[in-house]
């Protein structure tokens, strides 16, 4: 018998578990114990039985949703749209990034307030800024195209047209920050590398492409990591308020996340809105991991863990 | 000596001309920030406008940069009877306050307890809440957990518990940890301190910028939040400013479509008009969007460092 595994009760240091200890239960009541609901999308939830109590239905819950038509159609919204908005989103803002570094510090300054207010407004207030341009009787947008001679339509009533506002709602709310996240990288270049390239007869553009690209590379890597994990998980208060929850824009809005929501506030329907959660869970986690192991395989830097 | 008059020459010319390119580089740069500042910005101004004007100019000028004629009615008319705005007011505010200080504080510590590499189980309690940020039990385990084991619904704690441990606040906080150095909680031990007093009396005053940044950070978490008060309230008492903003936006919708589709007049007096509501989304965006600049820096050293450290 070894004694090596015993953790003398001496030795533990009390205090600093006696810090933690209230931070963890928040974080084990909040986070964890709510894993046990990994079991909820496998039974017919009977609440007169409990959760534990209630009986097995196996994979029925999954194949109900996967069988029907909204599957699809919530499914290609979800990773389209955030297919669109991860590129554009990384494009535009390392761009921006690489411009705001060569300008000087009390410009950046301003620029900076300016970029980064979209970020601090929920998306229940941007859905009145929105409202206030595409109204159908009064919005701004809506008059100018009144002014060009154009017949105004309701919006709100017309799909097609939404994955453009989505793109440039979501643009507009994050590419600010991306940008400043960016930029805080590039100033942690060493200057001399710049000087030095300069001198040697280096253009802006190979500065920026043999020198600031590279540099921040790990960043965007990472960022475009973290965003993959969250390729079937989309923002609720975008997709549903800005939308005004309106039914006949499902066919381009309705992502999984307010799929999910309706089924369980609406309906009340648990068994379908918790298995298509765990699904999210259960792809990101997969997604996530695998994309690590890729980039990991390129270059053990650049990878999360 | 001839070559290194011209190789000179040659390099004096190139200087000028990048001098000029530069400068011309410069100005197009500028313009495309100017651009970009004013895309994010005005779009504001649009419900900033509408909310001081006349509510009959609104209707037959529609949304525009400049109030068509200024008008305070709407703030008028929100005051005349402002028990529902002062009451989520209130609500806002005592979520917002409270769940900060308790936040902060449990944050803090988890946060400390990490950070101290020497304890043996920082890494394991480090895993644990990483894990959490790759995967969840979802949507549904949550919400059954706090309405039908915890108890919470309808109740202000369920605007509040849920943010007390937000993973990304804990490594943020847990960033700041990590730059103090061991010594000085080994000369704290050598004269006598115990963990728990090393923290509070040594450790958390000299943090301060780190309390301020995840502080603020936690206070928008919670003055923003939508979210939790559309899972688990439905008592008007307990509405927050968002949930409040969110409920009453519905009607501007139902209303513009009706009068688009009926060709219907109706006495605008008598309905609670557009501007009110515009009125009231200033009144629930105001505080943040005022704040914001003064703290700025705190953001975004936060949001920036958080992100790449973490």
């Amino acid at each position: 018998m070894t004694n090596k595994r015993i953790v003398k009760l001496s030795k533990i240091n009390w205090g600093l578990v006696i810090l933690a200890l209230p931070g963890m239960i928040f974080l084990i009541a909040f986070y964890y114990i709510p894993l046990f609901g990994i079991v909820i999308p496998f039974k017919q939830i009977d609440y007169s039985k409990g959760i534990l109590g209630s009986d097995w239905v196996g994979l029925k819950n999954f194949k109900f949703f996967f069988g029907s038509q909204d599957a699809w159609r919530i499914t290609r919204n979800t990773l389209g749209l955030n297919f669109i908005f991860i590129t554009l989103t990384m494009i535009l803002s390392v761009i921006m990034a690489l411009l705001l570094f060569e300008l000087g510090r009390s410009a950046v300054k301003i620029y900076q307030t300016a970029l980064f207010v979209p970020y601090f407004i929920s998306w229940v207030v941007a859905s009145y800024i929105l409202y206030a341009m595409i109204s159908p009787e009064m919005g701004a947008v809506t008059n100018m195209m009144k002014s060009m001679g154009k017949i105004p339509e309701n919006l709100y009533y017309k799909p097609e047209v939404w994955p453009v506002i989505l793109t440039l709602a979501y643009l507009w709310k994050n590419v600010g920050y991306m940008t400043l996240l960016f930029y805080t990288a590039l100033i942690g270049i060493d200057s001399s590398y710049f000087e030095a390239a300069a001198i040697d007869g280096a253009g802006k553009i190979q500065l920026m492409l043999k020198i600031s690209i590279p540099y921040i590379k790990p960043v965007i890597i990472m960022m475009t990591l973290l965003q993959i994990g969250k390729i079937f998980y989309s923002d609720f208060g975008m997709f549903y308020f800005l939308t005004r929850n309106s039914g006949g824009l499902y066919a381009t809005t309705d992502v999984i996340d307010t799929y999910v929501f309706r089924a369980l506030r609406v309906t009340g329907d648990i068994g379908m809105s918790s298995a298509v959660g765990l699904f999210q869970s259960f792809v990101g986690l997969i997604l996530v991991l695998t994309s690590n192991l890729i980039v990991k395989k390129s270059n053990p830097d650049h990878a999360i863990f | 000596m001839l070559s290194t008059l011209s190789l000179r020459r040659r390099w004096g010319i190139k200087m000028i001309e990048n001098k000029r390119s530069h400068y011309i580089q410069k100005i197009l740069t500028h313009i495309v920030f100017i651009t970009v500042s004013l895309c994010c910005v005005v779009p504001i101004l649009f419900v900033i406008s509408a909310a001081f004007t006349d509510d009959l100019v609104l209707a037959q000028e529609g949304y525009k940069l400049i109030p068509g004629k200024f008008s305070l009615e709407a703030f008028v008319y929100i005051f005349k009877s402002p028990k529902q705005i002062l009451n989520s007011y209130g609500v806002t505010i005592t979520t917002t306050v409270v769940g900060t200080v308790i936040s902060l504080l449990l944050t803090s510590m988890l946060a400390y307890v990490m950070a101290r590499k020497d304890f043996k189980a920082s890494r394991l309690i480090s895993f644990m809440v990483f894990f959490t940020m790759l995967f969840n039990g979802g949507m549904v385990p949550s919400y059954i957990m706090i309405t039908r084991y915890y108890g919470l619904k309808n109740t202000i704690w369920a605007m509040i518990l849920p943010y007390v441990i937000v993973p990304w606040h804990v490594f943020l906080m847990k960033g700041f940890f990590s730059d103090l150095p061991i010594t000085l909680v080994e000369a704290a031990k050598i004269d006598g301190g115990s963990e728990i007093g090393i923290f509070f009396r040594i450790v958390a005053p000299i943090s301060k910028p780190a309390f301020a940044t995840v502080g603020l950070f936690c206070a928008f978490t919670y003055w923003n939040d939508w979210w939790l008060s559309m899972l688990y309230i439905e008592d008007a008492k307990l509405t927050s400013l968002q949930y409040y903003l969110y409920r009453i936006m519905n009607n501007i919708q139902f209303l513009s479509t009706s009068l688009t589709a009926g060709n219907i007049t109706i006495d605008r007096s008598q309905i609670p008009s557009e501007t009110a509501r515009m009125a009231l989304c200033v009144l629930a965006a105001g505080p943040m969007l005022i704040i914001f600049p003064f703290f700025q820096k705190y953001f975004v050293k936060g949001l920036t460092v958080g992100a790449i450290k973490g």
